[in-house]
């Protein structure tokens, strides 16, 4: 496997914080690579360096070869791209957004028509070309981001939380999206994420970071299947949990992740096991729900996170959940911090890592 | 007051008249502040964008600096001018005491705290990730910049609109360092105030209502313009 990008031995710092320690990586060409951590773990610096925006303060970055320095970062742009975690758009029309990238790089007028009409095809918004960018909803606009990256063809493309502020049906465009330019245009992808499915169905490999370290590198089945409990530990990502599974009569798991909670899964899985429920996949009530839901449970907000169109609310429960509900729901139920809430979720939404 | 009434029928009479001096007032002055409020913005852009992407050390101060001399009283600046442009000060050398050339350059400095202050808070009110998004398109450091510029574009024509409406309407530097001579370097506001000192109200009341209608009539320009772009942008939309 040919190697694209490589970082050895890589630390950044801002002034007294250290961001990123010693971080040895390496990217091969052709791969969707994931760097999976939670919040402040580093992978936002990590991408920015990989985009050429940072310079490490000690360690080495190599792209296609070549060591990157301040002289040649300018040059090494062109080949790679990145797209921010939050939305950033020029106010302009979608078209003037796409095509900033292909005029920077001075291309003729009628491929770059020609190319932004099929970047936005890519990324189903055909026809949005004089539409002004920022009127548009909050999928449509990181569409448009992702439209402006893909348009430039680039070696490297970066990718940061991509799905982060995006409703499930918005998610699964954007990841067939991702999976569409690194099959058809070879694209090599890294993205970061703090959302374990996402990890694990789209990249071929996985990188877990925390702390500004990463810890392991490997194929997602690898790390999926064999490295749970050091998944579960990472405290903050949303909904893992490692604890004792017993086969009960049905034909269903019981898993006791500890404080009095136990949880059903659609599961075979008998003795110490890892689990994760998707925040999209958790109903939130103020009152108790009469439902086909084998799990309910009790508890009290604890955090509340704006994240634009969607809220996530993180109840304890004896155990934290985190739930992904959009504003509006959150302003009707009139949803605050310490309000008793009850949540819920299927036996089938427990997936075992 | 009839004396008041009187005067501005007949400043009206005068302004349709097509009276060559009257005129003549009125085109230097649109001139003087014209070049005044363009030196401001070319050399105040850049100052602007300088404070407004870059962290430096002392940049507080030197923010702090520019707005206090937003305040700047005009007398005080046109007798600084008029010390710095005479014979026996430092810039004496330039022989530009009561001339045209002297009430630019004193009008350009005079505004030029506005047009930074302004231009800088619209820079600062961009999008910190701009200028990171820009590059990370491939522009140069020079385009990420500009691409920046571009986006507080708003505010940074506010900041030149101020600056011409300062420089128009100021009295101390024109008069100071202009010497208000008849068909030379006199202008509205210098007009003004010698024809009021003078009784002669029908010159001084017209003088004042061209000024009026000129520093209101560009800020109504800029509001329609502004709402016929948004109009033009909403006409797009698809329904």
């Amino acid at each position: 496997m040919t190697i694209l990008a490589e970082l050895n031995d890589l630390t950044k710092c801002f002034g007294n914080r250290k961001v990123l320690d010693k971080v040895t990586l390496q990217i091969q060409e052709s791969e969707i690579l994931a760097l999976l951590g939670p919040n402040g773990s580093g992978k936002t610096t990590l991408l920015k360096i990989l985009a050429f925006l940072e310079e490490p303060t000690s360690g080495e970055t190599r792209f296609q070869g070549e060591t990157v320095t301040k002289k040649n970062a300018e040059r090494m742009r062109l080949y790679s791209t990145m797209v921010f975690q939050r939305t950033v758009l020029f106010g302009a029309s979608v078209y003037d957004n796409v095509s900033y990238g292909l005029r920077m790089r001075k291309m003729p007028r009628n491929v770059v028509e020609e190319e932004v009409k099929k970047a936005l095809s890519l990324v189903r918004l055909e026809g949005f070309e004089k539409r002004s960018a920022r009127r548009l909803s909050g999928g449509e606009q990181q569409r448009v981001a992702l439209a402006r990256a893909l348009v430039l063809k680039t070696k490297l493309l970066l990718l940061d939380e991509p799905a982060a502020n995006l409703d499930p049906k918005n998610t699964a465009i954007l990841e067939e999206i991702i999976a569409t330019a690194n099959h058809e245009l070879k694209t090599t992808i890294v993205m970061a994420t703090h959302n374990m499915f996402q990890a694990k169905t789209l990249p071929h490999r996985v990188a877990l970071i925390n702390d500004g370290r990463i810890s392991e590198v490997g194929a997602s089945t690898e790390i999926f299947g064999k490295l749970s409990k050091n998944l579960a530990s990472f405290a903050a990502i949303d909904n893992t949990f490692a604890g004792t599974a017993r086969i009960i009569e049905g034909g269903t798991t019981i898993v006791d992740i500890g404080n009095g909670v136990q949880i059903e899964a659609a599961l075979q899985k008998q003795g110490e096991t890892s689990i994760f429920i998707s925040p999209q996949d958790i109903i939130l009530s103020r009152n108790p729900l009469k439902s086909s839901a084998r799990n309910e449970f009790k508890g009290r907000i604890a955090q509340i996170a704006d994240m634009g169109s969607l809220v996530k609310l993180t109840v304890d429960v004896g155990k934290p959940f985190t739930a992904q509900i959009t504003k509006r729901s959150f302003n009707e139920m009139a949803l605050n911090l310490n309000v008793e809430v009850f949540i819920a979720f299927k036996a089938s939404n427990v997936q075992a890592i | 007051m009839n004396e008041v009434v009187d005067g501005i029928v007949k400043a009206l009479q005068l302004i349709f008249s097509g009276d060559p001096t009257f005129y003549g007032i009125v085109f230097r002055s649109l001139l003087f502040s014209g070049i005044a409020a363009i030196i401001a913005a070319l050399w105040g852009t850049p100052i602007a964008m300088l404070l407004g992407l870059r962290d430096f050390r002392g940049k507080s101060i030197v923010k702090g600096l520019f707005n206090a001399l937003i305040g700047m009283p005009t007398v005080a600046l046109g007798l600084i001018l008029f010390l710095a442009f005479s014979k026996a000060g430092p810039l004496g050398f330039l022989a530009i005491l009561y001339t045209p050339a002297a009430i630019i350059l004193g009008e350009a400095v005079l505004v030029t705290p506005l047009v930074v202050s302004i231009a800088t808070t619209a820079i600062e009110a961009v999008d910190q990730e701009m200028t990171n998004l820009a590059k990370t398109l491939g522009a140069s450091e020079s385009q990420a910049s500009i691409a920046v510029l571009r986006e507080a574009m708003n505010g940074v024509v506010l900041s030149n609109i101020a600056s011409f409406n300062r420089a128009i309407a100021e009295l101390g530097v024109a008069l100071l360092v202009g010497g208000n001579i008849a068909g030379l370097t006199d202008v509205l506001t210098t007009d003004v105030s010698m024809y009021t000192q003078r009784g002669d109200f029908r010159y001084a009341i017209a003088l004042a209502i061209v000024l009026l209608v000129i520093v209101f009539g560009i800020n109504l320009i800029m509001i329609s313009a502004r709402k016929v772009k948004i109009l033009l942008t909403l006409g797009r939309m698809p329904q």
